[in-house]
């Protein structure tokens, strides 16, 4: 695979799949602000997808974006697991979005350096956005982390259950090495270093604690193609209506 | 979404009877077209149809989100997902223009709420019917928006301030929804064969439940008279079903798709449209909870509100403060 190529589809994945997620609480929120708030996150995810799948058909003669999205076998996607993972309550949820959108606004920063320009300019453009997730995420985890002692000790579950996935996010491609070197993107361990900064600090600040490295090779795999069981019965139910007719539009 | 079919309360009897030169100068207000603001006088009667009606409206918002909104994770192609999401996510946010509304006339939020989960509060009726297909997504998006645009424009020059406000925005929204709904209607009326007989068969299927939609015929509903002279009540459900079914059975038949109702037609001297019987009694058992999806919708709505309590009250804290803006 093209090294790009093979970027541009784990980013465009994780927010495909993110936003698939996020679109799940639609209707069904534990607030209506929140409900709307996730609402919007899941459009801009889902648009960001939309985005990288159009650069792959126009700049890499790849398919059009709906068959790059709802036609791939499991296989051919390249998410993270993080991402893959059931909502679960609204706590895993706003951990996963907390730990997930910090490492997405430090990528798209180092992508807007990027040497291939099409990539670049989506990154300036996304910025915008995710500086929104990030605010998001971080005013609601204070809220609750110093909330209530239910609402922290809920925290600080998902916390330790979500934080040796999140290693997913980061998980070498195999084109690591040229990618730096070609100036495409600055690589996964920068971005990791930048990221795990980021969180230990916040965590710190609402009393909360990152769990001990343990299983290192939790959340791994995604990057090549193995994903977690969640993934399939996932893109079963999101493509289902889209399969039920060959060469139809919708 | 999602105005229409509103039950309103029977007259309290055991009401303050308001003070008759208060009464005549708030009729005379009204009568000149002003609007009526939260902080004005108003007599007992109007302020506790007001919350039934703008509660009700809101309630419809909230649960109108959970047959589409459950359609979202399946819908086909990008542009449907993105448009079905920033759909539904409009009518959560009309829900919460509402209870805003509604608020300022003295009932909060969360008394609203559970006055919905325990049944006491309605909400409208098509929301109790199963969205069995992607077909009737199209069919919601297109032909129940359209009735709740009839519905909310009249409801948008009536007396209230508040409400008037909110749905003057909420039809803006909604005239959007309209075009993203015919465009995936027409999408399957123009596709193939098995999609056109998809969407045949939504409309077969909501076909009573929209003519329902606008409530039971004029001379069935009860004490409107007083209602519309407080501009509480805009149209009449007779008046406003015709202007519906006026605008809209030409779009669906042009389409080669047809009603299951053979005695549909409009009447050339008089304008009006004369439908068959929709069954009136199936109207009052869904409204009073024994529709296809009561049950269902109700127990989504408490599991919704169940999950999220522990974040209702951990925000609530009053013991936290923040001096540190996050923007």
């Amino acid at each position: 695979m093209n090294p790009i190529v093979e970027l541009i589809t784990k980013l465009g994945d994780d927010a495909f799949i993110l936003g698939h997620r996020h679109s799940e609480w639609t209707g069904l929120g534990p607030i209506l602000e929140e409900d709307i708030a996730m609402s919007s996150m899941a459009q801009d995810k889902i648009g960001h997808a939309l985005a990288l799948y159009t650069i792959l058909h126009e700049q890499f003669g790849g398919p059009d974006p709906d068959t790059i999205g709802f036609l791939r076998n499991e296989k051919e996607f390249r998410c993270c697991h993080l991402v893959e993972y059931p909502n679960g309550e609204y706590d895993f949820t706003l951990v996963r979005h907390f730990l997930f959108d910090h490492a997405e606004l430090l990528r798209y920063q180092l992508l807007r350096q990027s040497t291939f320009a099409p990539l670049a300019r989506f990154a300036a453009k996304v910025m915008g956005e995710l500086k929104y997730h990030v605010l998001h995420a971080d005013s609601l985890m204070q809220r609750l982390a110093l909330g209530n002692e239910e609402s922290h000790a809920r925290l600080q579950a998902s916390l330790t259950e979500a934080f040796p996935l999140a290693a997913g996010i980061f998980e070498k491609s195999p084109y690591e090495d040229q990618l730096i070197a070609e100036g495409v993107f600055a690589g996964e361990a920068l971005l990791q270093q930048q990221w795990l900064k980021e969180i230990e600090q916040r965590v710190q600040a609402w009393d909360l604690h990152l769990p001990e490295a343990r299983e290192p090779l939790a959340g791994l795999g995604g990057r090549y193609g193995y994903h977690t069981p969640y993934l399939q019965p996932l893109l079963d139910e999101l493509t289902s209506v889209f399969r039920s007719e060959e060469n139809a539009s919708w | 979404m999602y105005g229409g079919g509103y039950v309103f309360c029977e007259p309290d009897v055991h009401g303050q009877p308001d003070d008759p030169e208060r009464l005549a100068e708030f009729e005379a207000r009204i009568d000149r077209g002003e609007k009526i603001e939260p902080q004005d006088w108003m007599p007992y009667e109007y302020r506790r149809q007001l919350i039934r009606l703008i509660e009700q409206h809101a309630h419809s918002e909230i649960m109108g989100a959970l047959p589409e909104g459950a359609w979202i994770t399946r819908a086909p192609g990008f542009k449907r997902k993105l448009a079905l999401i920033a759909k539904v996510q409009d009518e959560v946010g009309h829900a919460q223009l509402l209870y805003s509304a509604a608020e300022t006339l003295g009932k909060s939020r969360a008394d609203m709420v559970n006055d919905l989960l325990s049944g006491k509060s309605k909400y409208s009726n098509v929301f109790n019917y199963p969205a069995k297909t992607w077909a009737d997504v199209t069919v919601i998006g297109f032909l129940i928006d359209a009735a709740a645009i009839v519905n909310q424009v009249a409801n948008s020059k009536g007396s209230y301030g508040p409400y008037c406000r909110a749905l003057e925005r909420i039809c803006y929204e909604e005239s959007f929804h309209l075009k993203q709904g015919y465009d995936a209607f027409v999408a399957l009326a123009t596709g193939t064969k098995r999609q056109r007989e998809m969407l045949q068969d939504a409309i077969n299927r909501w076909y009573r439940p929209i003519i329902h939609f606008f409530g039971p015929p004029d001379n069935e509903s009860v004490h409107s008279k007083q209602l519309m002279r407080w501009k509480v009540k805009m149209a009449s459900n007779d008046e406003m079903r015709n202007q519906f079914l006026d605008a809209y059975v030409p779009k669906v038949l042009e389409l080669g798709l047809t009603f299951p109702d053979p005695e549909l037609r409009k009447d050339p001297q008089t304008g009006r449209w004369h439908y068959g019987d929709p069954d009136w009694a199936e109207f009052y058992r869904v409204i009073n909870g024994d529709g296809p999806c009561n049950a269902e919708r109700l127990s989504a709505r408490r599991l919704a509100e169940e999950n999220g309590r522990w974040i209702r009250q951990a925000i609530m804290n009053p013991q936290q403060k923040f001096t540190i803006p996050f923007a």
